[in-house]
């Protein structure tokens, strides 16, 4: 591994664990960044700056790269992510229905995050199952042909097995 | 000599797994592709474990999650060998009847067989399916064989024999003539010929040279790629190897997106595994040739599916395109020589190889050679992954093969290249696909993506729907494409909303010129055509938004109302509780109001009243006009 300058390692640091799979070259750019977004859900400013260190590229730079693509996030998530599939397929099936449905259940926009930090709503161009649309994936979880009234239950459903687990969602 | 000794290996392993195999009385495979899994296939495999050694069968029976079989529809579909017995829709329930009835007792659970609709009649053959019954599958050969995840399960099938051929009996001008006689053209989408490329990349002189495989998929509606990579990630990796050899490329990168995470993950253990193998890595097989393969995971933007700005977005920068000349082939990634080829492309190299040009381009048209893997998605009854001829019609395709449309809509249009394709009406559905057919209706061969659409279908919102993806899509470098589509797109919206003007289809069609010939890369220069095919065909839909405000599909929100059939409303009350705003009213058994000031057109009341009501179908969407006719009348 190569150290760059500014970097020390110091015990329970993440970024030292994450940057020490790195030869620290530009290239690395997006996967370091993917690497942080796994491991702590969000790319924050304390992020950019680490990676700034590490590769020796401006942050200006890093942001500059990261805000161009879809995957990284620059606020925390809520616990459950609800992707929206917003495929052809499912759009001939009435996607722009079931994520109206949704927006107004959780009285958000895509991109943002309800109040109590449970849901994110976001939107994907096509997750590929496209013999199920329209489609939902809640977390890991794919839900295939929902109706616009499954909207509600769907959310009752995570809400009430979040309040059962104590606020601790799978 | 120490290479024949490697390629014997090989040889030998293969017979080793064949004899460890012979003792399986069957073999039971769960398909494991998203489609099957999203519809709890996991579940399935769990239960035949469970069941498998509840019955004390470990030994004799083989159990296996394979790669994605195509008739997700079906899923999750089980498939039992050596008789190929086809049961789709399989429950966890039904696997310990499978197990006692089928495996032990060698009788077929009847009620578990796939069923042609309409016809009542019962399948019992994966073969006989009228679904693969018009198929010729090539690439998709082995996909629902084997396990993606276990190279025996290739190798055993003959996997990297065609290396063996390569590297012992072939030059790399061998190879690339090879590959140039065959016709294969460059499966993502452009159809350029793979052998010159390959040629190009060959003579550029360098001390590095790249290969990509591209697997950023990014069409919505299309996923034969990311079936390839998580059935059959080998086939692809073969390719690539000898792809390497071929050009003279030190190492390949695969270039796969973001959304595919079961892709990234086979890719990864097939790699491995081709590495521990020595298929990969120094000295390939004992050969003096090393190559190895890196993974790459896209992060999300449409536009790195574009061969200049996918080498952007490895080199860690922002996905934009560059202008060519100089092509990949000459200035590639890091500016070294550079051959990018799609995911189908790089797998029908080992088969072309193996089985020789000759055959390859006995297959298909005059143009266009091989076969071709189409997405079969939208309004139609066996949605799934579909391998034919190239030459073979739209008509067999949705009809024979894709079991017609579903309900009691009809045929409007197919949708055929994702972003950068076009619709095709009905009265060209005897059309045969290749490269310069589709190109000469106003559409492409895309990826293969194919969406079929019914009545229900407004041509207008769904090009508004595709302008509006590729203006988010756009990288905002050329001002053609990042201004133009806002433009189409505004225009479009308002012509949706009942907004529209005399002249706007005329500003679209000037815009679209425009950009068309004006943009950067293959995002921009295509991104008009889902405007200008359904102009060509669909214009008095257009005319219709526009003079009329109405929508003729009954699709556009602000062009249609939501009303209660009395004669057909037995008063059920389902869409009463389904309703979010309580614009639905009535006692149990008499037939509902809808009060339409009240009506937010969520399409909530509809979908019920269609699937679960008792009646059915009593709650119309009509456009707007037609209701305001009739109160006139």
């Amino acid at each position: 591994m190569v150290q760059s300058s500014g970097e020390s390692r110091c015990p329970d640091d993440p970024y030292a664990d994450i940057f020490s799979g790195f030869k620290g070259e530009y290239g690395d750019l997006i996967a370091t960044l993917q690497m942080i977004q796994e491991k702590l859900g969000y790319i924050s400013e304390e992020s950019v700056k680490r990676i700034s260190r590490f590769l020796r590229v401006s942050e200006n730079e890093i942001f500059g790269v990261a805000s161009f693509y879809r995957q990284f996030r620059f606020v925390e998530s809520g616990k459950c992510i609800v992707k929206v599939c917003m495929g052809t397929a499912c759009h001939v099936r009435g996607a722009s229905n079931i994520l109206d449905g949704f927006r107004r259940k959780l009285h958000i926009e895509p991109d943002q995050t309800t109040e109590d930090k449970l849901f994110t709503l976001e939107t994907v161009n096509c997750v590929g199952a496209c013999a199920l649309g329209p489609i939902v994936v809640f977390g890991d979880e794919y839900r295939g042909q929902m109706l616009v009234k499954d909207v509600d239950e769907a959310i009752e459903k995570i809400r009430t097995e979040n309040e059962q687990e104590g606020g601790a969602i799978k | 000599m120490n290479n024949g000794l490697n390629f014997r290996q090989l040889e030998e392993t293969k017979a080793q797994i064949l004899l460890s195999r012979a003792a399986w009385k069957s073999s039971i495979t769960v398909c494991g592709g998203t489609g099957c899994h999203a519809q709890g296939g996991t579940k399935i495999v769990q239960a035949f474990r469970e069941e498998i050694k509840n019955q004390v069968l470990d030994g004799s029976v083989e159990l296996r999650t394979t790669g994605c079989h195509g008739f997700c529809e079906q899923g999750p579909i089980v498939v039992i060998h050596p008789e190929g017995i086809f049961y789709s829709r399989l429950k966890a329930e039904d696997v310990p009847e499978v197990v006692t009835e089928t495996i032990v007792n060698n009788r077929i659970v009847e009620r578990l067989l796939y069923t042609v609709p309409k016809k009542k009649q019962r399948i019992i053959s994966e073969k006989d399916v009228p679904f693969y019954q018009k198929q010729k599958r090539v690439v998709f050969a082995h996909n629902g064989l084997i396990d993606p995840t276990d190279i025996r399960d290739y190798i055993a099938l003959d996997g990297y024999q065609a290396l063996v051929k390569t590297l012992q009996a072939m030059t790399p001008e061998d190879v690339i003539a090879e590959i140039k006689a065959s016709g294969l053209r460059g499966r993502g989408g452009a159809g350029f010929p793979t052998g010159r490329k390959w040629e190009s990349c060959r003579s550029a002189v360098s001390d590095t040279k790249y290969i990509i495989c591209n697997a950023d998929e990014g069409d919505p509606g299309a996923f034969m790629d990311r079936s390839l990579l998580e059935g059959n990630p080998h086939s692809v990796i073969e390719g690539m190897i000898i792809g390497g050899y071929a050009m003279g490329a030190s190492a390949g990168y695969i270039y796969v997106r973001l959304e595919y995470p079961i892709a990234v993950k086979n890719v990864k253990i097939a790699l491995q595994q081709a590495k521990e193998y020595r298929l990969l890595g120094e000295s390939v097989l004992g050969s003096d040739f090393s190559f190895d393969i890196h993974v790459f995971q896209g992060a999300g933007a449409f536009v790195s599916g574009e061969e200049t700005s996918l080498m952007a977005s490895i080199e860690g920068r922002r996905a934009f395109p560059r202008p060519r000349p100089p092509f990949p082939t000459q200035a590639g990634l890091w500016g070294k020589p550079t051959s990018i080829n799609n995911v189908e492309t790089w797998a029908n190299v080992p088969h072309i190889i193996a089985r020789g040009a000759d055959w390859y381009s006995s297959i298909g048209t005059q143009t266009s050679k091989g076969t071709k893997i189409f997405s079969l998605v939208g309004k139609i009854n066996n949605t799934g992954l579909v391998e034919v001829p190239m030459g073979t019609t739209l008509r067999e395709i949705i009809y024979d093969i894709g079991g017609g449309i579903k309900g009691r809509r009809k045929f409007k249009a197919v949708q055929t290249g994702g972003p950068s394709g076009g619709c095709i009406p009905e009265d060209m559905l005897d059309l045969p696909i290749d490269y310069e057919t589709l190109a000469k209706a106003g559409s492409i061969m895309g990826s293969g993506g194919m969406i079929v659409m019914d009545t229900d279908t407004c041509m207008v919102d769904l090009a508004r729907y595709f302008l509006n993806f590729t203006q988010e899509e756009s990288c905002g470098k050329c001002i053609p494409c990042r201004i133009g589509t806002t433009q189409m797109v505004e225009i479009l919206t308002r012509i949706t909303e009942g907004k529209g003007e005399e002249g706007d289809i005329e500003r679209l069609e000037s815009l679209a010129k425009t950009i068309k010939t004006h943009a950067l890369c293959g995002l921009g220069q295509t991104a008009p055509n889902p405007v200008l095919t359904t102009l060509r065909y669909f214009r008095h839909e257009y005319e219709a938004h526009i003079n009329k405000k109405s929508c003729p599909a009954a699709v556009c929100r602000a062009l249609v109302e939501y009303r209660v059939v009395p004669d057909r409303c037995t008063g059920c009350q389902r869409c009463v509780a389904a309703c979010p705003t309580g614009a639905i009213t009535g006692p149990r058994a008499k037939a509902h109001n809808l009060d339409p000031t009240k009506c937010i057109k969520c399409r909530a009341c509809y979908q019920v009243c269609r699937r679960d009501a008792i009646a059915g179908d009593a709650i119309k969407i009509v456009p707007r006009r037609e209701v305001t006719d009739a109160r006139d009348a």
